[in-house]
């Protein structure tokens, strides 16, 4: 078995407020009017071991489905999602701007059944559609990424962006308010002060919890390219944005002034070749960070060597393999994603149809390549027509760095467990997800007769594609991102 | 043979999308950009050597080296990433001509409304100094060009992407 899960419990309800995701439906501050149902995102929680053999384990375990949702508003469709360093909260951003923040209900005694669901927290709009009027070009509020920094308070800080600007979000809680002040009373209005004949001091009185999103900084005005990716720095005082041509350093504090460590725009623009994909800190190296070009390369520059970081200190790369060559070779080399092992040793680089790890400390070859989806190299022309070569696919790792997950289409995701070299296929969708059931691992006939259960490559609905995927840092609980909905997965405990 | 098919095809298909993503909402994405152009010259380097050897342009034998469009450079500009234009060779200002003999009546009064709409001093004809409208006609005319080698080949699907594989370029 690839891993044990504990099992989630959700009372199936037709009504559950706090399971539905409200992308698009309410919100502070203007989503739709009070009362609407949420027509949003499905949250899901079931159980999955996806057993290796290919008789199904038959421990099964309930999932609540909720509202269904057909249509998919293009504003509703998930753009990132993000656990926190604790894995208490969960980020998803989407194409509409907003931000969702779930929570993770608390354990209790009462109901042990009901491990940690996640709930809504906040939800609140975090980027505006803007309009350059110097370039009349619009910029769009989708959120590219979302990335939280570790806490230190009882609030809860992140930072989202779209193309051009970066904020920082605290999410607090109120549950307590004052009450008893004496130029005004409860309702607000300012009292006649002849009528006061006595003071008193304000108490703070409980009130029902609310939980409010304020903008805290605004980093704006630093790129000329869309930002792709944004990384907060171990050291919890600087981080970095990425955009095609350009890393830009922020001190978390100072919204006026970044420094700029990459740049690898050329002085004639028609020689440009490759451009920046991602970009991340190392987990515990405060002066360590790596970027991912169009090219299948990854840099690795140390901060300490200069002030501009345009000459790595590694240079990760594999040469290509010439019997693969078409006229698609650049664009499916082209790196996605990059993320490092939590313990700093490996990296991942995520191409179109691959997953790579390296070692840090070898720079010629990746130590392992997965094939997410090999059956798709024969259609890239198909893929080329229909827009689908360029997605760009995120990668993630578990905590403890023994498997890796990333999305496929036709709603699968793909999970590959380094250690016993094992692999599954997984699909997030309502019609697999009945209440009590486990995941059954899926698989693709490349050809040939197709088995029962299998899926031939040519019904793979490409429409249907798994971008985003976050695992939380501890547990096995997966969030996978679907279009416009959210699954999440978590193990079963008997 | 095959090759070329599948060349052309991806070249139209290139074009098409680097037009729309000009429209695109949140302006031209450099490295979608980026990837389309490097397709492009893919394709345009086998169309190329293609070509040589197959003759597509059997009224003028030198035509069959010159015809192959060749990419402006980028002209960019800050976040403006302007893609390439096809320039054109002459023989497909030829093509353009002799498409355009139907459109000849309505270029004509154009022509020569432009003329006696400007003002006439001392300096006869068009001053230098003014951009020529050249650009824009060639990006049509090449356009012209691919759709119709396009429609030529219209019901043949991009079947084998062995084909495209089998490219060493």
């Amino acid at each position: 078995m690839l891993f044990p899960l504990p099992a989630v419990h959700l009372p199936p309800s037709e009504h559950h407020p706090l399971l539905q995701l409200p992308h698009g439906r309410y919100g502070e501050g203007g989503g739709g009017g009070g009362g609407e149902d949420c027509e949003g995102c499905v949250c899901v929680c079931v159980s999955t071991t996806p057993p290796m053999e290919e008789d199904i384990d038959t421990r099964k375990i309930n999932s609540s489905f909720l509202r269904d949702h057909n249509y998919a508003t293009e504003a509703d469709i998930i753009s990132t999602v993000e656990f926190n360093a604790t894995g208490e909260l969960l980020a998803t951003g989407d194409k509409g701007g907003r931000v969702v923040v779930f929570q993770r209900e608390q354990e209790s005694k009462n109901q042990p059944q009901r491990r940690g669901e996640y709930n809504v927290y906040s939800t609140f709009q975090s980027h505006e559609p803007e309009f350059d009027y110097l370039k009349s070009l619009e910029i769009e509020e989708k959120i590219n990424k979302i990335r939280w920094l570790p806490q230190h308070n009882a609030a809860y800080f992140l930072l989202s962006t779209n193309d051009k600007t970066v904020k920082l979000w605290k999410i607090s809680e109120r549950d307590k308010r004052p009450e008893g002040y004496n130029l005004k009373d409860e309702d607000g209005r300012i009292r006649d002060p002849a009528t006061i004949t006595t003071l008193r001091v304000p108490v703070l009185r409980p009130m029902d919890l609310m939980v409010e999103a304020t903008a805290r900084r605004v980093y704006s005005n630093a790129h000329t390219y869309h930002i792709n990716s944004i990384s907060v720095n171990s050291d919890y005082e600087t981080f970095m944005s990425t955009d095609d041509l350009r890393i830009n350093l922020w001190n978390l504090e100072i919204t006026n002034k970044s420094f700029n460590i990459v740049d690898i725009k050329p002085a004639n623009m028609e020689e440009l070749t490759e451009v920046i994909t991602a970009a991340e800190f190392h987990p515990n190296q405060c002066n360590t960070f790596v970027y991912s070009s169009s090219k299948g390369s990854i840099r690795l520059c140390d901060m300490r060597a200069s002030a501009l970081c345009d000459n790595h200190s590694k240079f990760f790369e594999e040469p290509e393999d010439p019997s693969n060559r078409s006229f698609f070779s650049e664009i499916i080399s082209s790196i996605s994603d990059v993320k490092f092992s939590h313990n700093g040793r490996y990296l991942m680089t995520r191409d179109y149809l691959t997953v790579k790890v390296w070692d840090l400390n070898m720079e010629s070859k990746p130590l392992e390549t997965y094939q997410v989806h090999d059956y798709l190299r024969s259609k890239l022309c198909s893929l080329y027509e229909n827009d689908c070569i360029f997605d760009k696919f995120e990668c993630v790792w578990n905590g403890s760095d023994s498997v890796i997950m990333t999305g496929s289409y036709n709603n699968f995701f793909r999970m590959f467990d380094r250690n016993t070299k094992r692999d599954v296929t997984l699909e997030a969708s309502r019609e697999n997800s009945k209440p009590r059931a486990i995941l059954k691992p899926r698989k693709v006939c490349l050809g040939g007769k197709r088995r029962k259960d299998e899926i031939s490559v040519d019904s793979l609905d490409f429409s249907k594609k798994i971008l985003h995927t976050a695992w939380h840092p501890s547990e096995n609980i997966i969030a996978v991102a679907a279009t416009n909905n959210l699954y999440i997965f978590q193990d079963k405990v008997n | 043979m095959e090759q070329n098919t599948e060349a052309k095809r991806i070249m139209a298909l290139s074009l098409g999308k680097m037009y729309s993503s000009r429209s695109q909402r949140g302006g031209l994405r450099l490295h979608r950009s980026l990837l389309l152009t490097l397709v492009m010259r893919s394709a345009q380097d086998i169309y190329h050597s293609s070509r040589v050897v197959t003759e597509i342009w059997p009224a003028n034998g030198q035509h069959a080296q010159k015809a192959l469009p060749a990419e402006e450079p980028m002209d960019t500009s800050g976040a403006q990433f302007q893609t390439c234009a096809l320039t054109t060779s002459p023989e497909d200002s030829q093509l353009r001509c002799a498409k355009s003999d139907e459109n000849k009546e309505n270029l004509e009064p154009v022509r020569s409304n432009r003329r006696t709409r400007k003002r006439r001093g001392k300096a006869a004809g068009e001053p230098d100094f003014l951009p020529s409208k050249r650009a824009r006609i060639r990006m049509e005319a090449a356009e012209e060009l691919l759709s119709a080698q396009v429609t030529e080949l219209c019901g043949t699907n991009c079947l084998s992407e062995r084909t495209c594989s089998s490219h060493v370029l």
